[in-house]
C-alpha cells in the first residue's frame, strides 16, 4: 500500500524538520524558566502549553526531537556498521569456528536488554546521551548480523553466487558484489524498524535517568518531569507521549510502505 | 530428544559462564578499585587497604571471579558496599516483585496477542484484519512506561479501581498481589502484545500457503479445521522465538515500569545502588536479569522440540 | 460409466483468462492424462475439480460428479466431497505432508474428519491397512513414524494413502512424480495404476511428461494456454494426431539431435582416484563423527573434443562431483586435472585451470542476479582472464556471444526478468561461452525447461558444437537427453561410477544390473515417427 509510505514518511518529515529548524529558531528558549507562567494548558501563546517552571513545551518537543532522532540514528548506524560486515561474513563462512563465534557471540549480546547495557555502562561511567547511544548501539549489532546472514544464506545457495565462484571472485567480493546489494532493501526496511525502536528505548532510559542530562531536553525526561503532575497538568504527559507515539508510528508506517514497494517477501524481525 | 536437551544444556552453560565474566570484568575490573570509589578521593591508604581486606579485594582478580561465581553457586552474592548486610537479603524480595510482574505481562501479552493474531490471519483483508492490524501498529509505537503513566491517570487516579502505585507484598494472599500487579503488567504487556499479535498473524499466513495445507483441504477438513489442526502448532515455531526475545524485553521493562507505579522491585534497587556506587548490587542483579533470560531462552529451544519432531530426532 | 464431468468450463482470475471452455469426461476405472507445458492451465484445471480454488477465481460451466453437481455446491457439502468421494495427490511430497504430525495422525484424520462414528482404534486399523495397500507395512513403517524420516517416495505413498483411505471414486494426482526419482516413478506410476484397476477408481492425471503419459492412460487431453487442443483414447490419438500442436510436443518430447562426428585427441580432464566426504551430525555426543562418503574412489577422464554425459538418480553425487571438478570444494583424496594441471592446489583453487572451465546451471531463474544486466552478468567469468578485453574488443565479445546462442546484442543492456526460462538459459550458455573454456559443465542444464524449449536448447549445443568444437560434461537425470546429446556416458551410484562406455552401447547393452533398472524404469514414448510427420 502507497498510503502507509506515504503517511509515514510525512509524519517522519514532520519530527525531522522540527528538529532541524529547532536549531535555528523555536517559538521560545527551550531552556528559560518562567514560574509566573508555569503549567499553562495549551493556548494562543505557547501552542502546547507551559511545564511546572513555565519553559514551552512546543520548544522543548523539538529540541527533544534532536536528542532522540540523534540518538536512534547514531544507534542504527553502529548496529548496521558493525552487524552488517559481521553477519556477511559469518554467511561467507557459514558452518566454521568463525560463523559460530559470531552466531554464539550474537546470542550473547541478546540476553542483556538495552537496558541492562545501559545500567553496566552508567554504572562505571555515570549517565548521559552517549551511554544511551552506544546501549542501543549495541543492541541493534546482533538484530542486524542476524538478518543479514540469514538473508545471506539463502543467496548464496542461489545458483548466480555459484557461476561468480565459478568465474573465481572471492567470498570477500562476491559478499559485496553480489550479495550486499541484494540485501540492501532488507537492511533499509530493518533499519527503519529499529530506528523506531531507538526512539523508545531512548526515551525510556532518559525517563529513568540513564539517558540524556539536563540540561539537554528529551522527549523521556519530560515524561519524567510530568510524572508528578498527572492528575493537575496531564498536557504534560500527553505532549510528549503524543511525540513519541506518532514519531514511532511514521517511522514503522514508513517501514511496511517501504517492504511493500520494495519487496513484499522481506522477512523483517520486530521484537 | 535427550541429546538435544543436553547440548542446549550445555550451550547454557557456556553462556552463563561467559556472560558472567563479560559482567564481571565490565564492573570489577575495568572502572579500577571499588573501594576507592566508596571511600572517595581522601581516603587514608590504611581505612583504604582494611576496606579492601574486608570486601576481598586484596586478592588477584581470577581467584576473585572463580570465589564471585562459586558464592552465587551457593546462594551467597556478597555483601553490599553501602549496607554492609547480604546482597542475596536485599535481591530476594525485589526478586518477588519483578519476575512475577514479568510473568504476569508475558501470559496477559500472549491471551491478548493469540486470539488477535489468529483473528486478523483468519480474516486476511477484511475489515477484521485491517482493524485489529492498526490497533496493532497504535500498540507498537506506545511506549510502556507513558502508557503506565496514562493507565495510573484513568485507572487509579480517575475511577479508582486500583492504587496508584506500591506493593505491600504477597501476604496478604495471592489476588491482592496480583491486583497490585495488574496495572504495571497491562502496561507492560499491551505493547508487547501488538508486536506479538502481528508475528502470529504473518507466521499463520506463512503456513497457510504451504503445500501441506492444501493436502488438508484436500482431505476434506474445512478451513477453519485446517488452520486449528495444522496451521496453529506450524505457525507457533517463530511465535515462539519472539515470546522468549520478549521476556528480556518484559523484565527490562518491569525495571522502568517499577518506577512508575513505586514497585519495591529490582529496578528501583538498582537505581538506587548506582546511585550509591554499590557496585557489587549491580553485578549481582545485572547477573541476575541476563540469568533469566538465558534460562527462558533454553526453555523456548526446549519448548522447540516439543512443537517440531524434526529438532527432536535431528542433532 | 461416466464418473466425472467437465462441461465447458471457464476461468479466470481478475479478469486474466486462465481456462477456456473446457470440457472433458473420467469414467470409473479409467486413466485419463491431462498433458501440456507450463502455463496450460492443466493444473488449475484439477483444482476446479477439488473446488479448491485461490481466491478471486470467476468460473462458469459445470463440473459434475456422480450427479452432483460440483460447481453448485456450497462449502460444507464440498468437504464431505473432498477426500470421501476425490481424493488428490500433489506434486512435492516433501512439503504436501504436515511436518509436525505422524503419519498415521495424517491417515487417520481422512477417516475420521469424514465420519466421527469410526473409533481412534478402527481409524488406526484402517490406516494401518491404508498404509499396507500403498506399499508401506507396518513393521517397517509405523504410525508413529514422521514425515523427514521418509524419503521422497515413501512420503509421496503417504499422501496417496491418505487420498484413497476412503477409497474415493476419483483419484486426481497432479504431476505426482516429477519431484520422484525415475525407479521410484516408476513404482508410484504402478501403484497408481493398480490402485485404479482394483477399486474401479477414476484416475485422473495432470503430467507434462509424454513418456509417461503413453505408458499410463486411457485416454489423452492435452491442453495449451487454458484450451483443449486435442483429445482422445491414447491409442487411437498417439497414431492419428491432428493438431499441429499435439504432433509438435510429442515430437519435442523425443527430440533427437545429431553432432557432429568427433575425433578425440589427448586427455582434457582427468579424475582420478577422487573421494569426497561430508560429516555427519554426531548420533551419539562422545561418539567419532562418522562420515559420508558422497564420492567414492571416481576415475575417469573426458578427451578434447568429447560430449560425456554422467546419469544418476538424486543423491549418487553427481552434485558433489560437480562441484568438485569445477573446484568449488576441496577432496579428500585424489586428483582432478585440467590439461595436466590439478584444479585444486595448495588448498586453493587454482585459477589457470578454472579459466578453462565453465559451468551451465539448471534454475534459469536463480542462476542470474537480478540487479545486474545482461552484459555485465555474461561477462562476468572475465574475471577470470588475466587481460580482459575492454571497451570494443569487449562488445564485440559480448554481441558475439549472444548471437552464437541465438540472441541480438541489443540485449545486452536488458535486466534478466525480461527474459523467458529458454531465453535465460540461452544467457547462461553464452556467459559460459564467452571466455572460449575448453571445457564447459551442463548441470541438468535442460531439466527445468518445457519439451518445446528443451528441444530448442538441445538444438543449439549441436549447433555450438559444430561451431567451437565444444567438450563437455552433461549432467542429467534424464536418460532420454543424454542418450542423444553424448558420446560416451557415465553411470553413477550411491557414488560411485558403475558403469561406463559409448553412449549407443551402454543404452542398447547395458551390463551393470543398475543401468539396467535405471532404463527399464524410464518410461519411453513410443515409437510416433509416422504419427508425427
Amino acid at each position: 500500500m502507497k498510503r502507509n509510505l506515504f503517511i509515514g514518511s510525512a509524519l517522519t518529515a514532520v519530527f525531522i524538520l522540527a528538529a532541524l529548524i529547532s536549531f535555528v529558531w523555536t517559538p521560545f528558549d527551550h531552556a528559560v524558566l518562567n514560574i509566573p507562567n508555569k503549567l499553562q494548558t495549551p493556548n494562543g501563546t505557547h501552542l502546547l502549553g507551559t511545564d511546572h517552571f513555565g519553559r514551552d513545551i512546543l520548544s522543548m518537543i523539538m529540541v527533544g526531537a534532536r536528542t532522540s532522532i540523534a540518538v536512534a540514528l547514531v544507534a542504527v548506524g553502529i548496529g548496521m556498521g558493525l552487524g552488517v560486515p559481521l553477519g556477511l561474513w559469518a554467511a561467507a563462512r557459514q558452518g566454521s569456528w568463525m560463523d559460530e563465534l559470531i552466531m554464539r557471540g550474537n546470542d550473547l549480546v541478546f540476553a542483556f536488554p538495552s537496558l541492562v547495557i545501559a545500567i553496566l555502562i552508567t554504572a562505571i561511567f555515570g549517565a548521559g546521551a552517549v551511554n544511551a547511544i552506544i546501549a542501543i548501539g549495541i543492541f541493534n549489532i546482533p538484530v542486524f548480523a542476524r538478518i543479514t546472514r540469514g538473508a545471506a544464506l539463502s543467496l548464496w545457495q542461489r545458483e548466480f553466487i555459484l557461476a561468480a565462484r565459478v568465474a573465481g571472485k572471492s567470498t570477500g567480493r562476491i559478499s559485496v558484489e553480489h550479495i550486499l546489494p541484494n540485501v540492501t532493501n532488507l537492511l533499509i526496511v530493518q533499519g527503519t524498524i529499529q530506528f523506531s525502536l531507538g526512539i523508545l528505548a531512548e526515551a525510556g532510559l532518559s525517563y529513568v535517568g540513564l539517558g540524556a542530562q539536563p540540561p539537554l531536553p528529551s522527549w523521556g525526561r519530560m515524561l519524567a518531569d510530568a510524572q508528578t503532575m498527572v492528575s493537575i497538568a496531564p498536557h504534560m504527559a500527553l505532549v510528549p507521549g503524543f511525540a513519541i507515539i506518532l514519531m514511532v508510528l511514521g517511522l514503522n508506517l514508513m517501514g511496511d510502505g517501504l517492504r511493500d514497494y520494495l519487496d513484499p517477501r522481506l522477512r523483517v524481525v520486530r521484537a | 530428544m535427550l541429546r538435544y536437551t543436553l547440548k542446549r544444556l550445555l550451550s547454557l552453560l557456556i553462556s552463563l559462564a561467559v556472560a558472567s565474566l563479560v559482567i564481571f570484568v565490565v564492573i570489577e575490573v575495568a572502572p579500577g578499585d571499588p573501594a576507592s570509589f566508596m571511600l572517595g578521593m581522601n581516603a587514608q591508604p590504611e581505612t583504604l587497604a582494611a576496606l579492601r581486606s574486608e570486601l576481598g579485594l586484596d586478592v588477584p582478580k581470577v581467584q576473585r571471579y572463580f570465589a564471585w561465581v562459586s558464592g552465587m553457586l551457593s546462594g551467597d552474592f556478597g555483601t553490599s558496599y553501602t549496607y554492609r548486610t547480604p546482597v542475596i537479603d536485599m535481591i530476594s524480595g525485589r526478586l518477588w516483585v519483578s519476575l512475577p510482574l514479568a510473568l504476569y505481562a508475558l501470559v496477559l501479552s500472549s491471551l491478548i496477542a493469540f486470539p488477535a493474531g489468529i483473528f486478523a490471519a483468519s480474516r486476511r483483508g477484511q475489515a477484521g484484519d485491517i482493524s485489529v492490524m492498526g490497533a496493532t501498529q497504535l500498540g507498537v509505537a506506545v511506549p510502556n512506561f507513558w502508557f503506565a503513566m496514562i493507565l495510573v491517570l484513568v485507572f487509579a487516579i480517575n475511577l479508582r479501581w486500583f492504587a496508584a502505585g506500591g506493593f505491600i507484598g504477597w501476604n496478604n494472599g495471592f489476588w491482592v498481589g496480583l491486583h497490585a500487579l495488574t496495572l504495571p503488567a497491562i502496561a507492560l504487556a499491551l505493547p508487547q502484545a501488538a508486536i506479538l499479535a502481528r508475528v502470529m498473524r504473518s507466521s499463520l499466513l506463512d503456513v497457510l500457503g504451504e503445500d501441506f495445507m492444501r493436502t488438508a483441504r484436500a482431505k476434506g477438513l474445512s478451513e477453519r479445521q485446517a488452520l486449528w489442526r495444522h496451521g496453529l502448532r506450524n505457525a507457533l515455531i517463530p511465535v515462539l522465538t519472539i515470546i522468549g526475545l520478549q521476556f528480556s524485553f518484559l523484565l527490562a521493562g518491569s525495571i522502568i515500569i517499577e518506577q512508575v507505579f513505586y514497585l519495591p522491585g529490582l529496578g528501583r534497587l538498582v537505581f538506587q545502588s548506582i546511585s550509591a556506587r554499590d557496585l557489587i548490587v549491580v553485578e549481582s542483579i545485572v547477573m541476575l536479569l541476563v540469568f533469566s533470560v538465558i534460562m527462558v531462552n533454553f526453555l523456548v529451544d526446549l519448548a522447540y522440540a516439543v512443537v517440531d519432531p524434526r529438532l527432536r530426532s535431528r542433532t | 460409466m461416466t464418473l466425472l464431468e467437465i462441461k465447458n468450463l471457464s476461468l479466470s482470475i481478475h479478469n486474466i483468462d486462465i481456462l477456456d471452455n473446457i470440457t472433458l469426461s473420467v469414467g470409473a476405472g479409467e486413466i485419463v492424462a491431462i498433458t501440456g507445458e507450463s502455463g496450460s492451465g492443466k493444473s488449475m484445471t484439477a483444482l476446479a475439480v477439488m473446488q479448491l480454488l485461490p481466491k478471486g477465481v470467476t468460473t462458469t460451466g459445470q463440473i459434475i460428479l456422480n450427479d452432483r453437481v460440483l460447481t453448485e455446491l456450497d462449502e460444507p457439502d464440498l468437504c464431505n466431497i473432498r477426500g470421501n468421494d476425490i481424493g488428490m495427490v500433489f506434486q512435492e511430497p516433501m512439503s504436501a505432508l504436515n511436518p509436525v504430525h505422524t503419519i498415521g495422525q495424517q491417515v487417520t484424520e481422512t477417516i475420521r474428519i469424514h465420519d466421527r462414528s469410526v473409533s481412534r482404534q478402527e481409524a488406526k486399523n484402517r490406516a494401518v491397512e491404508t498404509l499396507n495397500r500403498v506399499g508401506l507395512p507396518q513393521d517397517q513403517f509405523p504410525l508413529s513414524r514422521f514425515p523427514h524420516e521418509l524419503s521422497g517416495g515413501q512420503r509421496q505413498r503417504v499422501v496417496i494413502a491418505m487420498a484413497i483411505a476412503l477409497r474415493p471414486r476419483l483419484l486426481i494426482a497432479d504431476e505426482p512424480t516429477t519431484a520422484l526419482d525415475v525407479t521410484t516413478q516408476g513404482q508410484i506410476l504402478n501403484l497408481l495404476k493398480k490402485l485404479a484397476q482394483e477399486g474401479g477408481m477414476g484416475l485422473l492425471m495432470i503430467t507434462h511428461d509424454l513418456a509417461v503419459v503413453a505408458d499410463m492412460a486411457d485416454r489423452i487431453v492435452v491442453m495449451r494456454a487454458g484450451k483443449i487442443v486435442e483429445q482422445g483414447d491414447t491409442n487411437h490419438l498417439l497414431q492419428n494426431m491432428q493438431h499441429p500442436y499435439t504432433k509438435m510436443l510429442f515430437a519435442a518430447s523425443g527430440h533427437q539431435v545429431s553432432l557432429p562426428p568427433i575425433t578425440p585427441k589427448l586427455p582434457l580432464l582427468e579424475v582420478k582416484g577422487v573421494v569426497r566426504e561430508y560429516r555427519l551430525p554426531r548420533t551419539k555426543i562422545f561418539s567419532t563423527p562418522r562420515t559420508f562418503r558422497a564420492v567414492n574412489d571416481v576415475s575417469f577422464s573426458i578427451r578434447r573434443g568429447e560430449r560425456v554425459g554422467l546419469v544418476g538418480e538424486s543423491g549418487c553425487g553427481k552434485s558433489t562431483l560437480t562441484r568438485a571438478i569445477l573446484g568449488l570444494d576441496q577432496v579428500q583424496s585424489g586428483v582432478i586435472s585440467v590439461d595436466g594441471a590439478p584444479v585444486f592446489s595448495g588448498g586453493h583453487p587454482n585459477l589457470d585451470v578454472r579459466r578453462k572451465m565453465q559451468v551451465v546451471f539448471q534454475d534459469p531463474f536463480g542462476s542470474f542476479n537480478p540487479r545486474h544486466r545482461v552484459d555485465r552478468l555474461i561477462t562476468e567469468p572475465f574475471h577470470l582472464l588475466a587481460d580482459p578485453p575492454k571497451g570494443t574488443a569487449r562488445t564485440r565479445a559480448i554481441d558475439e556471444a549472444l548471437l552464437a546462442v541465438g540472441l541480438t546484442p541489443q540485449d545486452a543492456n536488458k535486466y534478466i526478468h525480461e527474459f523467458s526460462g529458454g531465453q535465460r538459459q540461452r544467457i547462461a550458455i553464452a556467459r559460459a561461452l564467452i571466455i572460449r573454456p575448453d571445457l564447459i559443465l551442463f548441470d541438468e542444464a535442460v531439466s527445468a525447461l518445457d519439451v518445446s524449449v528443451r528441444a530448442q536448447i538441445l538444438d543449439l549445443l549441436a549447433e555450438l558444437c559444430e561451431a567451437y568444437n565444444l567438450t563437455y560434461l552433461f549432467i542429467s537425470h534424464d536418460l532420454s537427453v543424454v542418450r542423444t546429446i553424448t558420446d560416451r556416458v557415465l553411470v553413477m551410484k550411491s557414488g560411485k561410477i558403475v558403469e561406463h562406455g559409448e553412449t549407443t552401447s551402454v543404452f542398447e547393452n547395458p551390463r551393470h544390473p543398475y543401468t539396467r533398472a535405471l532404463i527399464a524404469a524410464a518410461p519411453v514414448l513410443p515409437d510416433l515417427s509416422q504419427a508425427i510427420a
